[in-house]
Formats: C-alpha cells, sequence, structure tokens
C-alpha cells in the first residue's frame, strides 16, 4: 500500500472539541504547549466534557480511513468537527491544505455543496420527499434545473442498484434500502470527500454485510476518499486501508489493521483486538520481505490476499510466493516460515486468552 | 372545638423524616386556628376591611389607557370589520347545495366516503333543523380566525424554536392565555374594539393561538438530528434549511396544531356568543336555554357538537392518514379532482344565483319552528319524573355536596340530616380518623398519613370553614416541597393575591366544586378506564363516546344538565364532570394498557390474582401515566369554570361572570387572572410530582 507516496486529502491537527460552560477559556493560551491528557483531567474536574482530545491524523488521497471506537468514546463528535456540523474547540482542518475553520458561512456551505458527502446512521431521510427527490435534494438545494437533477439522480440510484423504487416514499423501504438511498444522496453532487457516520450500524447483521461488500464495490469504482465511523470492530478491520481507535475522546492508535493486531499500542487496543484472527487482518504484503534481486518464487499472490487463503497451498508444500500487485514496491518475496510465525504468534494469543 | 386539636399529629415515631417538621408545625398550627376561630373570626373570614381595592385601581388605570389607545384599537376593528362582513356575506350566499358538494369533496379527500357521508348528513340536518345562517354565521368567524390564529402562532412558534431563550416568557404567556378564561378578557376586548363580533373574532384568536405555537415549537424540534444534519450536508443556506427541511418534517405536527387551533377557535366563537348579537350558533343555544326551551336548545346544541366532530375530523384526517393506508375513495380524489369539484361547486353556486337572485332557498318551516310539543313533552317528563331527578339531586347534594361545603360540624344538624354530633359522634370520627392515619403512616409512611389527617379535617370543617392561613400554608408547604421553593412562593402571591382582592369565599366555592368534580372525575372515569383496559368491547364503545365528547364545545354541556337539574350547584356539578371525564378514561386505559408486558407476566406467573395484578403491579406502574390525566382534568373543570357560572354558582367562574355584566373590567380580569393561577398552580404541582417520582424511580 503506497498511502504515504499519495497526496493529503484531509489533515486535522490537534483537534479538540469540548462541551461544557466556557470551553473556550481552556483554549486561549496561543503559543504553549499542551499536555492533553493532563488538560483532559482538567476540564473533567471542572464540569467540562472534553468529546474529542487532541486528535490528529491525516488521510490520503482515495484512502479509507476508518474510526473505531466504543459509543461515547467521540467518534461522531470527531466527524462532525470534520464536517463542521460540530464547531471544533481547537485545533486546526486542513482540507486540501485550506484551513476548514478559517472558511466563512458562505464558503463552508459552497465546499458542502460540491466537495463533500455524509451518511448518517439513522438516514436522515426527507419524509416528505420520494426516493428520486430525496437523492436529488442536494442539487435542487443548489438550484440545478429539474432536467439534470432528476438525470443525475437516476443516475445514482442505478449505482446502487435501486431501480424502480424511484417513487417510493422512505417509510416504504426497509433499512438497507434506505441506507442505499442515503449513499445515493450523498454522492450525487460527486464529493470527492465522502463521511459515513456508522452507515451500517442500523441494519441486521446480515445486511450489514452485504452492503459493506456493496461499499466496497463502489469505492472500487469511485475512489473516494473516506472518513469512516464505526464501533463494529470486524466492519473496522474488514474495510479500513488504516484505521484510527478512539477512547474516551482520545485516539489511542493509528495504523493499518496488520500494525494494530500485531503491535496493539497498550493493554486496551490488545483487549480490543484480541478476537481478530490475525491469519485473516494480515495479508501477503504485510509480511512480505523484498526480494532485493533473488530470484522470485514460481507462485504468485497478490499483495492484498490474506494469509488464511494461502494455507491450503502451504500445507500442499509450498515453500514461498511472489508478491505482487503494488507496482510502487519493489518486488517482493513471502516466505512459508513468515506465515508459519504468524500461526505460532496466534496460538500464543489464543493461549493466553 | 375542643376535638381537632387531636388531629394535630402526635408524630414523634416519625420524626425521622425532616421533611415532615414543617407538617407537624402546620398540624400545630390548624389546631391554634380552630381553637381561635370564634375569638378571632377573621381567621376564616378574611374582613371586608382588609381587602384592597385593586380593581378599582385597575379599572382606573384601564379607563385611562383605553382612552389613549381605542382609536387604534377601533381602527383595527374597523379593518377586521370588513373581511368579517365579507366572510359571512360570501357564506350567506352561497347556496346550500354548493356548500354540500364542497365539503362532501373535502372529506371524500380527507378521510374517504364514511366521512363524507357524515358530512352530507350534518348539512342536511342543519338544513333541516333550520339553523343553516346561524351556522354559517359562526363559520365565517371561524374561518377569519383560524388563518390568524395558525399564521400568528406559527410566527411565535419560530421565534420561541429560534430563540430558546425567550421560551419561558412565550410558555407564561401561552399558560395565560389558554387559562384565562374568555369571558375575563371579553370587558377590555369590549372596551378597546367596541361592540360587535371582532370582539368574538378577537377572542377566539387570543384563545386558539397557543395550540399552533405549542405544536409548531413541538414539531420543529423534534426533527430527527440526523434529518437536520443531512440538509446542512447538501450545503442548505439557513432559509432553504428552514422552508426545505424543517419545514415539511414537522408538518404532520403543524397540522395536528391546525386541528386544535380550529377545534379552540370554533369553541371559542360559540362562547363568546355570550356578548350577543350576532345571530350565530352560539347564541341560539344561550338564548333558548334561557328561555327554557330545551328541545330548540337540544336542537341547536347537536348543530354544534356535529360540526364540531365533522371540524376535527376534517382537520385530522389532513394531518395523518390513517395506519390501513389511503382508502380507494381517498385515492380517487386526487388534487386535481378536488380542485375540480371545488370548482364545480363554484359554478353551481353561480348559476343557482343567476337563476334565484334573492331566493334564500331554504326549507320553508325548519324542525325548530315545530319544537313547541317536544318542548312540552320534555318539561313535562322533568316535571313527572320529578321525585326522580330531584331524588338524585338531593342524595347528592346532601350526601355529598353540603358536607364538602359546610363540613360535618356544619352539615349534621337536626334541620338537615336529623341528627346533631354530640360529642360521642365527634370523638368516634376523631378516632376513626387518626386510626386510619396511623394505618397508613404504618403502611405508605407519613405523606399518606398527612394526608388523610388534612381529608379528615375538611371533611370535619368544610371548605368555607377552613382558616385561610392554614390553607395557604399548606399549599404552599406542598408546592415548596414537591415543586422547590419558586413554586412555593407562586403559590403564596396566588393565594395572597385573591385573599386581598376579597375574592376568598368565591375560591373556596370553586375548590370545593373542582375537587368534587374531579373526585367524581377519577372515580367514574378511572372506573371506565380499567374496564375498558381489560375488555376490547368496552374500549371499542367508549372511544367514539370520548371522542365525541372531546371534540364538544363546553357550552354543550350545560344543556342535558340545566335540563333535567334547574339552575344550580348539582347542574354546575354535572356539566363540569361531563366535561371533564375523557382524560382519566383516556389515560388509565393507556396507562393500563401500556404497562411494561414482561413485569406484568412476572407477576401473574407469582400467582397474583388479577385484582392484585391490578392493584399491586399495573395501577403503580401506570401512576406516571394517570397522573398526566389527573392534570389534564383540573385544567378541564378549571376552564368550565367559567362556562358553569351560567347555570348559577358562586365561585370565581361567577365573579368573571357578574364583572361581564357589570363591564368591571378590573374585577374580571383579577378573577379570570385566579383560575388561571389554580390551573397553572395544579399543573406545576403535578407535573413536578410526576418528574419526582420519574426521576425517584430510575
Amino acid at each position: 500500500m503506497t498511502a504515504a507516496s499519495r497526496p493529503i486529502k484531509l489533515a486535522c491537527r490537534n483537534v479538540w472539541k469540548v462541551y461544557g460552560r466556557r470551553p473556550d477559556y481552556y483554549f486561549d493560551s496561543r503559543g504553549y504547549v499542551i499536555d492533553p491528557d493532563a488538560l483532559a483531567e482538567r476540564l473533567r474536574a471542572e464540569a467540562h466534557l472534553p468529546a474529542v482530545v487532541d486528535a490528529s491524523f491525516e488521510v490520503a488521497t482515495g484512502e479509507i480511513f476508518v474510526i473505531m471506537g466504543l459509543s461515547g468514546s467521540g467518534k461522531s463528535t470527531l466527524v462532525r468537527c470534520l464536517s463542521r456540523l460540530v464547531e471544533p474547540s481547537a485545533g486546526e482542518i486542513l482540507l486540501d491544505g485550506r484551513n476548514l475553520l478559517a472558511a466563512s458561512g458562505k464558503e463552508l456551505i459552497e465546499l458542502r455543496r460540491h466537495a463533500m458527502g455524509m451518511v448518517f446512521q439513522n438516514f436522515g431521510l426527507l419524509p416528505h420527499l420520494t426516493v428520486l427527490d430525496n437523492v436529488a435534494f442536494p442539487l435542487k438545494i443548489q438550484g440545478k434545473p429539474a432536467k439534470e437533477r432528476e438525470a443525475r439522480a437516476r443516475e445514482m440510484i442505478a449505482l446502487v442498484g435501486l431501480e424502480g423504487r424511484e417513487a417510493s416514499f422512505p417509510h416504504q423501504l426497509s433499512g438497507g434500502q434506505q441506507q442505499r438511498v442515503g449513499i445515493a444522496r450523498s454522492l450525487a453532487v460527486g464529493p470527492e470527500l465522502w463521511f459515513l457516520d456508522e452507515p451500517f450500524s442500523a441494519l441486521d447483521p446480515l445486511i450489514r454485510k452485504q452492503m459493506q461488500d456493496e461499499f466496497l464495490r463502489l469505492q472500487r469504482m469511485l475512489k473516494k476518499t473516506i472518513i469512516f465511523i464505526t464501533h463494529d470492530i470486524a466492519e473496522a478491520f474488514r474495510l479500513a486501508d488504516r484505521l484510527a481507535i478512539m477512547r474516551a475522546g482520545k485516539i489511542v492508535q493509528i495504523g493499518r489493521p496488520a500494525d494494530i493486531v500485531l503491535n496493539p499500542a497498550d493493554d486496551y487496543v490488545a483487549q480490543f483486538t484480541e478476537d481478530m484472527p490475525l491469519l485473516r487482518v494480515i495479508t501477503a504484503g504485510d509480511i512480505a520481505t523484498p526480494a532485493n534481486g533473488a530470484a522470485l518464487p514460481e507462485r504468485s499472490v497478490a499483495a492484498d490476499t490474506s494469509l488464511e487463503a494461502l494455507i491450503p497451498q502451504l500445507a500442499s508444500g509450498v515453500g514461498g510466493f511472489a508478491v505482487t500487485g503494488d507496482g510502487d514496491n519493489p518486488p517482493a518475496v513471502l516466505n512459508a516460515g513468515a506465515v508459519l510465525a504468524v500461526l505460532e504468534r496466534e496460538q500464543a494469543r489464543r493461549k493466553s486468552s | 372545638m375542643t376535638a381537632p386539636a387531636a388531629i394535630a399529629p402526635s408524630a414523634q415515631r416519625f420524626a425521622i423524616a425532616p421533611a415532615l417538621v414543617p407538617w407537624c408545625g402546620l398540624g400545630v398550627l390548624t389546631a391554634l386556628c380552630l381553637l381561635l376561630k370564634t375569638e378571632l373570626p377573621w381567621l376564616v373570614n378574611f374582613p371586608k376591611e382588609w381587602t384592597l381595592p385593586l380593581a378599582s385601581y385597575i379599572n382606573a388605570v384601564a379607563d385611562v389607557v383605553v382612552a389613549v389607545i381605542q382609536p387604534g384599537f377601533r381602527a383595527l376593528s374597523a379593518l377586521l370589520d370588513a373581511p368579517m362582513r365579507g366572510a359571512r356575506l360570501a357564506l350567506a350566499w352561497l347556496p346550500w347545495p354548493a356548500v354540500m358538494l364542497a365539503v362532501a369533496a373535502l372529506a371524500l379527500k380527507s378521510s374517504g366516503e364514511r366521512l363524507a357521508i357524515f358530512a352530507l348528513a350534518t348539512l342536511a340536518y342543519i338544513l333541516l333543523a333550520g339553523y343553516w345562517p346561524q351556522s354559517m354565521n359562526t363559520l365565517a368567524l371561524v374561518l377569519l380566525a383560524v388563518p390568524i390564529s395558525t399564521v400568528l402562532g406559527f410566527l411565535l412558534g419560530v421565534l420561541g424554536y429560534a430563540r430558546p431563550r425567550w421560551r419561558p416568557v412565550l410558555n407564561g404567556a401561552l399558560d395565560l392565555m389558554q387559562t384565562v378564561p374568555a369571558f375575563a378578557y371579553l370587558i377590555p376586548l369590549l372596551l378597546l374594539f367596541g361592540f360587535g363580533p371582532v370582539v368574538g373574532l378577537i377572542a377566539s384568536a387570543i384563545y386558539a393561538t397557543p395550540p399552533m405555537v405549542r405544536n409548531t415549537m413541538l414539531g420543529l424540534e423534534r426533527v430527527p438530528a440526523a434529518i437536520s444534519e443531512a440538509g446542512l450536508m447538501s450545503g442548505c443556506t439557513r432559509r432553504q434549511q428552514f422552508w426545505q427541511v424543517e419545514v415539511p418534517t414537522a408538518l404532520p405536527q403543524l397540522l395536528v396544531g391546525f386541528n386544535q387551533t380550529t377545534m379552540a377557535a370554533l369553541s371559542m366563537v360559540i362562547v363568546a356568543a355570550i356578548i350577543g348579537g350576532f345571530e350565530d350558533i352560539g347564541w341560539e343555544v344561550l338564548s333558548s336555554m334561557r328561555k327554557a326551551e330545551f328541545g330548540q336548545s337540544i336542537l341547536s346544541g347537536l348543530v354544534i357538537a356535529l360540526l364540531a366532530i365533522l371540524i376535527d375530523r376534517l382537520t385530522i384526517g389532513f394531518a395523518k392518514a390513517p395506519d390501513t393506508g389511503p382508502t380507494r375513495a381517498m385515492r380517487w380524489m386526487t388534487p386535481r379532482r378536488l380542485a375540480l369539484s371545488l370548482a364545480i361547486a363554484l359554478a353551481l353556486a353561480v348559476v343557482i344565483r343567476l337563476a334565484a337572485p334573492d331566493a334564500t332557498l331554504l326549507p320553508e318551516t325548519g324542525l325548530r319552528e315545530q319544537m313547541g310539543a317536544v318542548n312540552q313533552w320534555l318539561l313535562g317528563l322533568v316535571r313527572d319524573y320529578a321525585w326522580f331527578f330531584n331524588g338524585v339531586r338531593n342524595a347528592v347534594l346532601y350526601c355529598l355536596l353540603l358536607p364538602m361545603r359546610v363540613g360535618i360540624s356544619g352539615s349534621a344538624t337536626p334541620a338537615m340530616w336529623g341528627f346533631s354530633l354530640p360529642p360521642s359522634a365527634l370523638a368516634v370520627y376523631v378516632v376513626l380518623v387518626l386510626a386510619l392515619a396511623v394505618l397508613a403512616a404504618r403502611r405508605l409512611g407519613w405523606r399518606a398519613a398527612v394526608a388523610i389527617l388534612a381529608a379528615g379535617l375538611v371533611l370535619y370543617t368544610g371548605f368555607l370553614d377552613l382558616p385561610w392561613p392554614v390553607f395557604i400554608l399548606a399549599v404552599a408547604l406542598l408546592a415548596g416541597q414537591v415543586g422547590g421553593s419558586r413554586l412555593g412562593l407562586f403559590a403564596v402571591a396566588g393565594f395572597g393575591l385573591i385573599l386581598v382582592n376579597g375574592l376568598w369565599p368565591q375560591l373556596v366555592q370553586s375548590l370545593y366544586l373542582c375537587t368534587l368534580a374531579v373526585l367524581l372525575c377519577l372515580l367514574v372515569g378511572g372506573a371506565l378506564g380499567v374496564w375498558a383496559a381489560h375488555s376490547e368491547r368496552v374500549s371499542r364503545a367508549l372511544k367514539p363516546i370520548c371522542d365525541a365528547l372531546q371534540t364538544m364545545p363546553q357550552f354543550v354541556f350545560l344543556i342535558p344538565a340545566l335540563m333535567f337539574f334547574k339552575v344550580g350547584e348539582f347542574t354546575a356539578l354535572i356539566a363540569i364532570t361531563l366535561y371533564a371525564i375523557v382524560p382519566p378514561i383516556r389515560y388509565v386505559e393507556h396507562g393500563l394498557r401500556h404497562v411494561r408486558a414482561d413485569v406484568v407476566e412476572a407477576v401473574e406467573q407469582m400467582g397474583a390474582t388479577p385484582l392484585q395484578t391490578l392493584l399491586q403491579a399495573k395501577l403503580p406502574l401506570a401512576l406516571p401515566v394517570v397522573m398526566l390525566g389527573l392534570n389534564q382534568t383540573i385544567m378541564a373543570a378549571l376552564s368550565m369554570l367559567a362556562i358553569a357560572a351560567l347555570v348559577g354558582t358562586r365561585d370565581l367562574g361567577q365573579a368573571v361572570y357578574v364583572a361581564l355584566g357589570k363591564a368591571d373590567a378590573g374585577m374580571g380580569l383579577i378573577a379570570g387572572l385566579s383560575i388561571a393561577f389554580l390551573a397553572i398552580l395544579a399543573d406545576r404541582l403535578i407535573q413536578a410530582a410526576v418528574a419526582r417520582s420519574a426521576a425517584a424511580s430510575r
């Protein structure tokens, strides 16, 4: 994965969101270095609620960045800070290098009309509008002519596979269908930045799985920059290019799924991820070593193949693979020994828990 | 007068509860007051010399103010007069076939063919009964008052939603607008706007605006966060967000507000007929009641009732679709067909008017002219069965009304019940009350004991002989302990105002009448509610009755009560009870039906009998809901108080009514505010109690 080599779409620097009587009071000390933990402690002691504590991360263009945490960990507040539905108390948010927090009301409306889309946990569909009108709503707000917005809305509805339901009202649709409408609406203006706030949490497990597949399919086509919020750890590991784990308003670890299961930052993260099977999370690309000019093995696998899928071949005596699919990286080799090492580690984890 | 001293709580054993201490002090004070009341009669009867002539001050100020601002209001009156004249003329011009066609088309669109048939039947009845012109005059007022109230209410609601800081002020104003009886502000309105139907219009606009305000605020506040965020993320400007996201989402609630506003306007237009002379349907009811023409008053009362039900169903039909989805008839009546029908109705009207420009087209002899025989028959019926009606009346009067009013001490005389109250009987009574109190203290805690002691005291002295310092302090203490010190102070201030204005006797009468009516409502309505909760058939039978009772304007309740029981307190009691009985039925049934099923199952599984399940699981769990019903009953009873004054009471409502007759704006306002104060105090007390029990159970 070459996230690092792509341009940064969205950067979040030391963002705080504090609820309480006078949150501004705590952030007027320009130039001082703040100890986030100490400040959060003090805020809590003084009847303030630090919902987001010193959040910093960068999201590269085309990346799926998942923010995961339990309910009340501040993840929904954080994503609302990123779209300025909630005004951050302190910090900087850079969209394509421009400070979003300095944008005027008018500029913000323009940004929301063209640069951002958002999907909500409870869908947020307008009850009085049909599916077609709901999807066309952002275009209507921009004052696009009726014909143009209808054509675009139909295109989006086809994209999410809801053809034939254009004239239905939201309450006539199932939860999964409603969220498809929500997705179509958020994509109607063709935003580059896509926020999804627990989009599948209100759905049944089976539907959730379908919607995740659908989401991955869409992303392969559209290549948006995505901030995806979830409390479902399986969902997070399944979808994420990189993920951030939040606890009590603070981001405790950011990394690729494999980094997080292999090197958890603390006991909390370790406990959190202990049920994630290593063989499924870790991909061939994660543990391949550069070939350094040596001869490549005959068999080759894609970098994003999970180790689990390689076990049958290893069992039949294959000693190594050439890892392909990562265009920019030098050729790499995956040895059976490395896979076995992961397997051993998984066994140790099982025993200790 | 030694016995009541024993009622003072002998409270050492429960002295642990700190909240009990002031009640013990109050007990001592009560004993003192009762002991001293022969020496210091002012403890019971607030002396006339001590009253402040606040009413005349208000009148003096009002005279000056009115003289200054009157021209402006008269101009406004003239301004409103034109559209009103127009509306009346238009409705009078419309021939009845056109009206029927238009209303039937609307009914078909709103709720389907059944309502359309009901609408046609209602209009046909009005036509045949001979009340068409009067009904159209009433409708003209409603048609003008509703848009005014709706627009005003919507604007105020939006203000309250957008500026949460102003909401306490707004809510206070709304409470006053809904609880001060209209009779009280009819006088200043008459002074300002001059005599005429415009006063009725303004009064109904005042009374009908609050529901729209409240529903607007509620609807806008309840727009789900996800929907408003979705609007913002679509890049809505503030205006787009409001008109294209928030208002459409809140529309069902706004339409509910519109329905309530319409009903309130209708009710008030009819009440405003009391100042008379607009040839509307309310005036018909009132004048036929005054002339004891009960046949006519039933006919015209029925017109009001049917109109009210029709307008209610018509507007609510637009607010919410039936649960089973629109019927075929509703789908058939597309907006285009509706517009076409209305156009046809108009064309029909024009054609009829061109053919017969001057004919009224109304049936020559209405039913009402032929009611003489019915009147005779009704009067005869009441006369022939006087033993029955008088028996009922006297039984309630002697067994319930008198003891509550003058107490056992006053009513147990040879003249009244044929026996006096010897010390031995008194001692038995005291012992009984004390025993009950001790029992209550053991089983239910000291609060129940204090309540029983208070009830025993009231039953002994009667409402009239209750020393006012004790009463004020008791209510203030209760308010303070339940709702906080501010509510306690509010109670003291309100009662103090009533006291210094010399309205204490009227207040006591009001309390006594309302308490009785509320108790009756709770007993009868509660029993019906319990029954309905356990029987589908009863529930289904009660529902249309409750619906009809709730949509009926207050006036209508006076007719049957007056017809059978003549003028008097008992008649007022019946009318108030009829008007206020629906909330307990509804809320008890709802509360019992929606008790958590798992709890009931657990209790039944333990082997509880149905009665035990009801008393020990269902009712306690349903209590918060039942309390809301109680709240509504009290509100309804207090609002009926002013109307019931028409059948002869001696309470605050009567004070308002008398002030109206004398054009005494000051006294009318003060008495009206007193009723509003009682309503607001009761409301806050019950809400605080519900909130406390909710907080305790969490």
